[in-house]
């Protein structure tokens, strides 16, 4: 047994949290605000999600943390840790094995089960805010409902670029009442919102937890004239083909030379184990040796 | 006919000292009214009490609205008022910086009112919003530059715009010549005459300036220390004050 209460955070505050996730979950889109404790990491790091992660795991479950979509950098690497030392349990790379999955800015691609909960860092759950500084004023037009200011972020946007050039964090309307900052997911993952799992947003400094229930409706804020599009790299990955997954653009040498790669590690390492390759790349068990 | 604003016997208190106390009066579709007064005289907190920034401590401000007829707006729901603030009413700041979005260019400032009453067509919204430039005489050019690149004339008109756009029924100005040169204030009154003729409005001006007065108002007020001391059709109130203060007021103007 280790020397920490299971999962870090003392049963009161867990209670408490708890608490938070279920107005959350009673209220889609609405910010329950919590009393967000001190963790053992610096604000921007995920405290919100792992706060909200240390409530909701069993000594059953089996947790994948990713950053970006890797499951590899640091982040992600000492949040595992951190729940491998603090609670014990166990910890996976494959989405389809996890219980729970903390992710920072992406949804895996493999969409997710019924059984699964995503757990989101967010560091700005106000989609108002710079629009709006003033949180009394947010806050009173979410009550309100009036939303209207958030379409004049996307008007300045065709403005000045000919097309709405939000690519992350892109508002989007739940069930038709609140309007919600997906965290700086990117757009192409807006469609993803409506899934089968449970989705809970924490942020630490912002002291705010929300939520998706399954299955919630999620709709992208647009013009009728200039819809919503789920945009990626036009290219398809150059390690393991996939045409239709989210791609990250590596700079590999200093001549111009570039290459993309799925920004869902996991994703991509399977599709090479199944024997698919990209343009660049090497099979599978080559590249490994 | 219904009037479109009745007022009766509004009070603002600040602590002991008095904002406004005892006035009403009615105001007819099409009609303008002039509020003049000295700096202190009640003036923005009378206008601040009809437009609902304030809550007066006494009295009613009954709206004729389009739907339910005449409504006391004190009483009224937050979100009907705020409902009203964005279609029916207009406010006119003096200073356009305290009326405008400072960081968002021009087009998106006349098409908020209209995204906020549920336009969702960027064609549509720009259209508009080009039209309503050229009515306040900003070039279409200008569309995408933001108001600090304005001079303070255009800002105005740019506020002038973005509040007229949803083609509301009521506008209140606070001193809206305020802060500008003497010939761009002529050139902003003019166009103000014309909207107002134009369209039909209502409005409800407070100023110190009594040119602006003599050239939009129907009606005068004259308020003195919170207190309503003079009121009655521009001309005969200008032209032959009674009361000492309005004596005061109109020989102490300027002649050149």
């Amino acid at each position: 047994m280790s020397d920490y209460n299971f999962a870090y955070l003392d049963e009161q505050t867990k209670r408490m949290i708890r608490r938070a996730i279920l107005k959350g979950l009673a209220i889609p889109g609405y910010q329950v605000p919590f009393a967000s404790r001190e963790m053992p990491m610096p604000y921007g790091w995920g405290t919100g999600g792992v706060q909200v992660s240390a409530a909701i795991l069993t000594p059953d479950d089996c947790m994948k943390v990713i950053d970006q979509g890797a499951d590899d950098t640091t982040n992600a690497v000492s949040i595992r840790k951190f729940f491998e030392k603090t609670a014990e349990i166990e910890t996976t790379e494959a989405t389809n094995a996890a219980s729970v999955i903390q992710t920072r800015h992406r949804i895996p691609e493999e969409p997710l089960r019924e059984d699964q909960v995503l757990v989101y860092q967010v560091p700005i759950p106000e989609p108002l805010r710079f629009l709006e500084p003033r949180e009394t004023e947010t806050r009173k037009m979410h009550s309100l409902e009036e939303y209207g200011l958030m379409h004049v972020k996307l008007y300045e946007d065709i403005a000045k670029h000919g097309a709405i050039a939000t690519s992350y964090a892109y508002p989007v309307k739940v069930e038709g009442r609140y309007v919600m900052d997906p965290s700086p997911i990117p757009k192409f993952d807006n469609p993803k919102l409506e899934m089968a799992a449970i989705q809970l947003f924490g942020a630490g400094r912002e002291q705010r937890i929300y939520a998706l229930p399954p299955y919630t409706k999620v709709v992208s804020l647009d013009f009728e004239d200039f819809p919503f599009e789920a945009s990626k790299a036009d290219h398809a990955c150059d390690l393991c083909g996939a045409d239709a997954a989210y791609l990250d653009e590596l700079i590999i040498d200093d001549a111009g030379g570039r290459m993309f790669v799925c920004s869902d590690t996991d994703f991509c390492q399977t599709r090479r184990a199944a024997g698919h390759i990209g343009a660049q790349g090497a099979p599978f068990e080559e590249a490994a040796q | 006919m219904t009037p479109l604003l009745q007022v009766r016997d509004i009070a603002k208190f600040y602590g002991h000292r008095m904002g406004c106390t005892g006035v009403g009066f009615d105001l007819y579709p099409g009609e303008v009214m002039g509020i003049v007064g000295e700096s202190g005289s009640g003036k923005s907190t009378l206008l601040n009490c009809l437009a609902g920034h304030l809550v007066p401590d006494q009295g009613r401000v009954m709206f004729d609205t389009r739907t339910e007829g005449p409504r006391d707006t004190v009483t009224m729901s937050e979100p009907e008022r705020r409902m009203l603030s964005r279609t029916d009413w207009a406010f006119v700041h003096q200073h356009a910086r305290d009326g405008l979005r400072m960081g968002v260019s021009a087009g998106g400032n006349v098409g908020e009112r209209l995204m906020a009453v549920g336009a969702r067509h960027y064609g549509d919204i720009r259209e508009q919003a080009v039209d309503w430039l050229g009515r306040v005489e900003i070039s279409e050019d200008r569309i995408d530059d933001r108001p600090s690149a304005f001079s303070g004339g255009m800002q105005q008109r740019l506020q002038i715009a973005r509040n007229l756009v949803t083609g509301p029924r009521l506008v209140f100005m606070d001193e809206p010549t305020g802060g500008l040169d003497v010939s761009v204030q002529a050139r902003l009154l003019d166009l103000l005459r014309g909207l107002v003729r134009e369209m039909g409005l209502s409005a409800i001006i407070v100023t110190h300036d009594l040119a602006v007065v003599r050239l939009l108002a129907d009606r005068l007020m004259v308020m003195k220390d919170g207190h309503v001391v003079e009121s009655g059709l521009t001309d005969q109130v200008l032209d032959d004050p009674q009361h000492a203060y309005t004596q005061l007021l109109v020989s102490s103007v300027l002649q050149v």
